[in-house]
């Protein structure tokens, strides 16, 4: 189906190749799922499945690929459409049209299907991705997992013998994110189609997976081989297989289900210890002040003829970190924003350091609240990361360096001169974090901050959160991440269509919960555990 | 039932349940939409009385509300009025203060400006005369009511679709003009999101230096954007050319050169008294038809089809019908009786309503029953939903 044969890919001006010497061979109807850091070239091996990589992006291609007998050296992306449908990471960015209808129809158009053909396979796409009831709606109006959904749709239709899909969850709250998955595994059993899709967020792909690809990056060899195997000794691995690793289960499970068949004897021995070791772990971790930082009242935000928060009441202390979830639209990303003064509330109140949030500006502002956007970057305004922390310096009016120092404690090692967008996106967070810790706020608020992080570059954000918030932050993060959660949070809340649902320490919330449990305490119950780091510890003291 | 007599019953009956309300909600085809809008729009261009200009409005506002799809795109109308509105309120305000007082019923007497002998005929202030005011109403809203037929004709017939059936070989113009179409309000979107990350910075976020400071930021975004939805469009199949011989090629731009020559040469000729001989109608002529043989064959080159084109059926034969009889009406009228469109203001006197150009008018209102309901507009009983619950939301809170 797919042959890769000795590629490598070099990018102009780069010194140092993204692939190198690449073998591969991708059967057909498998669901194939390619592993990796951030940045070590995932993007790049998709996209020459389609001769996006050279064709599009320039840079030099040595080596052959091909796709279904056809070599993407002398066929341009446009004549391979109808064997390979690709989905981008953002899925509005490639939308060319502006209903639903005529996006599911749009790839068909451009190959020249008869009409015939294009009505009856609309039909199909619709029923198959569960879409029909949005056939009329103006694309721009669609959540984000709905989004998703129809930029599959709109390259199903085709019919491509081959899906390529950039991170198609990242951006999803997890019922979203099995609504997409389930549709791609129809289509993988169904109707036979070889999919390959990257994914940071390995604990909702990897039991799917017929077969990994891990890309080390630095040029090092790609690794093929089945689950199990590659994830043994993986730089990336979701929480289901850390504990594996923990507990020597082998073969080594992948999803819940195995693992809980594995689990028995592990839950025995902490049977004894479960509750008060686990409570005492997250106690040590969370010295809550009782210093209020946040205050909301009855807090009423719409957006024209829209409610997007109902009546919401919550306080928050210094000390604390406040997990904010939810579905994607239930008011996650408006609560936040409130709380910089972004909306103005229709009525209630929202109170950061006894001010209200909407009537700071300037210094004012940043001195008592910082927010970190979903997408970093558009806090961001220089082209030199020097330049960066100089400019944050001085609009918050911190001594000279101070943002620079702080950058240093969270990512140490970023050369003054790079540009912005050319860093990670783990050290683009640090960066962005930096500028707005520079004015040392108190309250900290992050908006879906491990979107595009792998698991190394979460560990790190972590065990920064915690930091500030033993320092003295009250932190506020919206997440779809229910692992995040578990992980730093020492209180959820729980948001649906802009009200509070559930607000209560994070044990009591997540645990039980089918959607935001994490996959630790749904292995280990009825126990209340929440991560490898806390059961590790456990073992450790019972011992 | 072979009875002729049957069939007709049969067909009729066909049709009328693929009219209005009861009929399958689809796509009228935006271009009866426009010939409707531009009908009622010439209606409104030949005359100033200002209850006939009303009805027009009115009119279209009904259709508009009646047959407004949920889109983006169908908020305009509103816009369009606002423009109108302004669009009076020069018309006025320039009256006020350049009128030249002709009139008996004088309303008050600005101070006048003193000027030169060489701009003898404008003056500044003077008297302000009730006639010279209505003139000038009645004239601003002629020119708002086109405006908002225009609103009308924006509001309910979608751009895309409308670009989607122009000639294959004008394709690849449409796709861009849609594309640039949805990239305005994304557009909107990256200035929104870099007002917000300077607010988050402490930074003004008003002003010139904020705006300065923002529009790099704001033109990566959207570079960024473009590069990403070219790609997506390649990925796509977009341009893909079917194989087509080297003749046909030269043969399909040879004849588009011709065609646009021929019609330059034509219409120069046509407007221009001075040229010699009687050569401007069959230039041009010659011309069209040769850039129509062009297009069409320069039309074969791409391999595209078109999915669910709108069709042209019984709904959009009516409404242009229904858009057309009020231009005819008002035209015809205008030659006949052109006093009774004109909006009576020397003297101010009460105004007749004239009966057939109303009727006419009103003729126009079918459009908002004869067409089938565009898919997805949302339904009234669900918008009252929406509002009665929204009511208990604020009453709880």
């Amino acid at each position: 189906m797919i042959r890769f044969e000795d590629v490598s890919v070099v990018y102009d001006g780069a010194s140092r190749p993204v692939l190198s010497h690449v073998n591969l061979h991708v059967p057909e109807g498998e669901l194939v799922l390619v592993v990796g850091r951030t940045g070590s070239g995932k993007s790049t091996l998709l996209r020459c499945v389609n001769g996006l990589v050279p064709h599009f992006t320039g840079g030099t291609l040595s080596g052959r690929v091909t796709v279904e007998g056809r070599d993407t050296r002398t066929h341009p992306p446009r004549e391979l459409a109808d064997i390979v449908g690709i989905v981008a990471q953002d899925p509005l960015s490639g939308f060319v049209t502006d209903m639903v209808e005529d996006e599911l129809a749009y790839g068909m158009e451009s190959i020249g299907l008869a009409p015939a053909v294009m009505r009856r396979r609309v039909e199909e796409t619709l029923d198959l991705l569960g879409l029909a009831d949005l056939r009329n709606r103006p694309l721009l109006s669609l959540s984000a997992g709905q989004r998703q959904r129809v930029a599959i749709g709109s390259v199903l239709t085709t019919h491509p013998r081959i899906l390529v899909l950039d991170e198609p969850t990242s951006a999803l709250d997890p019922g979203a994110a099995e609504e997409v998955l389930a549709a791609l595994q129809r289509l993988v059993h169904d109707l036979g189609v070889t999919v390959l899709l990257a994914e940071h967020r390995l604990e909702r792909v990897v039991q799917y997976a017929d077969r990994v690809i891990l890309v080390p990056g630095a040029g090092e060899p790609v690794v093929v081989g089945t689950p199990a195997d590659i994830m043994i000794s993986a730089p990336v691995a979701p929480p289901v297989v850390e504990l594996g690793r923990l507990a020597g289960w082998a073969p080594l499970p992948l999803s819940v289900r195995d693992a809980r068949r594995a689990a028995g004897p592990m839950r025995e021995r902490l049977a004894p210890l479960a509750d008060q070791a686990a409570l005492r772990a997250r106690a040590a971790l969370h010295v809550v002040s009782g210093e209020p930082a946040l205050a909301v009242r009855d807090l009423v935000v719409r957006y024209g003829p829209q409610t997007a928060l109902r009546g919401v009441t919550l306080a928050a202390d210094r000390g604390e970190i406040v997990a904010v979830m939810g579905r994607n639209g239930a008011g996650k990303s408006t609560l936040l924003s409130t709380l910089v003064g972004l909306h103005v509330p229709r009525s209630g109140s929202a109170l950061v350091g006894g001010s209200t949030a909407s009537q700071l500006s300037g210094p004012d502002l940043v001195r008592r609240v910082g927010l970190v956007p979903q997408e970093p970057t558009d806090l961001l305004v220089a082209d030199r990361v020097d330049e960066e922390c100089e400019a944050s310096d001085r609009d918050c009016g911190a001594a000279r360096g101070s943002t620079r120092a702080i950058l240093d404690r969270l990512a140490p090692g970023i050369a003054a001169d790079t540009h912005p967008r050319d860093l990670s996106e783990g050290q683009r967070l640090s960066l962005a974090l930096a500028v707005v810790l520079a004015a040392e706020p108190p309250v900290l608020l992050l908006d879906e901050p491990t979107r595009g992080l792998d698991y190394p570059a979460k560990k790190h954000l972590v065990a920064t959160l915690r930091d500030l918030a033993a320092s003295g932050h009250c932190v506020m993060l919206a997440t779809h991440d229910v692992e995040l959660a578990a992980d730093v949070a020492s209180r959820v809340i729980v948001l649906a269509d802009g009200e509070i649902v559930a607000d209560g320490p994070a044990t009591d919330v997540v645990v039980g919960s089918p959607m935001f449990a994490p996959q630790v305490s749904k292995i280990l119950a009825p126990q209340h555990w929440l991560t490898v780091a806390d059961v590790a510890a456990a073992l450790v003291e019972a011992s | 039932m072979d009875d002729p007599a049957w069939r007709w019953i049969a067909v009729s009956r066909r049709t009328l349940h693929a009219l209005g309300d009861r009929a399958q909600p689809r796509w009228t085809h935006p271009a009866a939409w426009w010939v409707w809008a531009l009908g009622l729009a010439t209606a409104a261009s030949r005359t100033t009385n200002p209850l006939l200009l009303a009805m027009i409005i009115a009119v279209a506002g009904w259709v508009v509300a009646r047959r407004r799809p949920d889109a983006p795109w169908s908020r305009s109308f509103a816009v369009f009025l606002r423009l109108g509105f302004i669009v009076v309120a020069f018309r006025v305000l320039f009256m006020v203060f350049f009128g030249s007082g002709i009139g008996a019923h004088v309303l008050l007497t600005l101070p006048e400006v003193p000027l030169p002998d060489w701009a003898a005929g404008i003056s500044i202030g003077g008297p302000i005369t009730a006639e010279e005011l209505l003139l000038a109403l009645f004239q601003g809203l002629a020119l708002a009511t086109m405006l908002a037929c225009l609103g009308a004709a924006n509001s309910l017939a979608s751009p895309t679709r409308l670009l989607a059936s122009v000639p294959a070989a004008l394709y690849e113009i449409g796709v861009a003009v849609v594309v640039a179409m949805t990239f305005a309000p994304q557009l909107v979107g990256g200035v929104t999101r870099v007002r917000t990350a300077r607010r988050l910075r402490g930074r003004s976020h008003r002003g010139v230096r904020a705006f300065a400071g923002s529009v790099m930021p704001v033109l990566e975004g959207a570079l960024e954007r473009a590069v990403d939805l070219a790609a997506a469009m390649d990925a796509r199949g977009y341009g893909r050319t079917g194989p087509i011989s080297r003749r046909l090629r030269i043969s399909s731009a040879a004849l588009l050169l011709i065609g646009l020559l021929g019609v330059c040469l034509g219409v120069y000729s046509l407007l221009d008294a001075g040229t010699p001989g009687n050569i401007g109608l069959p230039a041009l002529c010659a011309g069209a038809v040769a850039g129509i043989v062009g297009l069409a064959l320069a039309g074969r080159r791409t391999v595209r089809t078109r999915y669910r084109p709108d069709p042209w059926a019984m709904p959009e034969i009516l409404l242009c019908v229904t858009g057309l009889v009020p231009a005819v009406a008002m035209v015809t009228a205008s030659l006949i009786d052109p006093v009774s469109l004109v909006g009576q203001s020397t003297p101010p006197a009460w105004l007749g309503l004239p009966l057939v150009p109303a009727v006419a008018i009103a003729c126009a209102m079918l459009a908002g029953v004869l067409t089938p309901p565009p898919p997805g507009a949302p339904s009234l009983r669900r918008l009252h939903a929406e509002r009665a619950q929204d009511a208990v939301t604020e009453v709880a809170a």
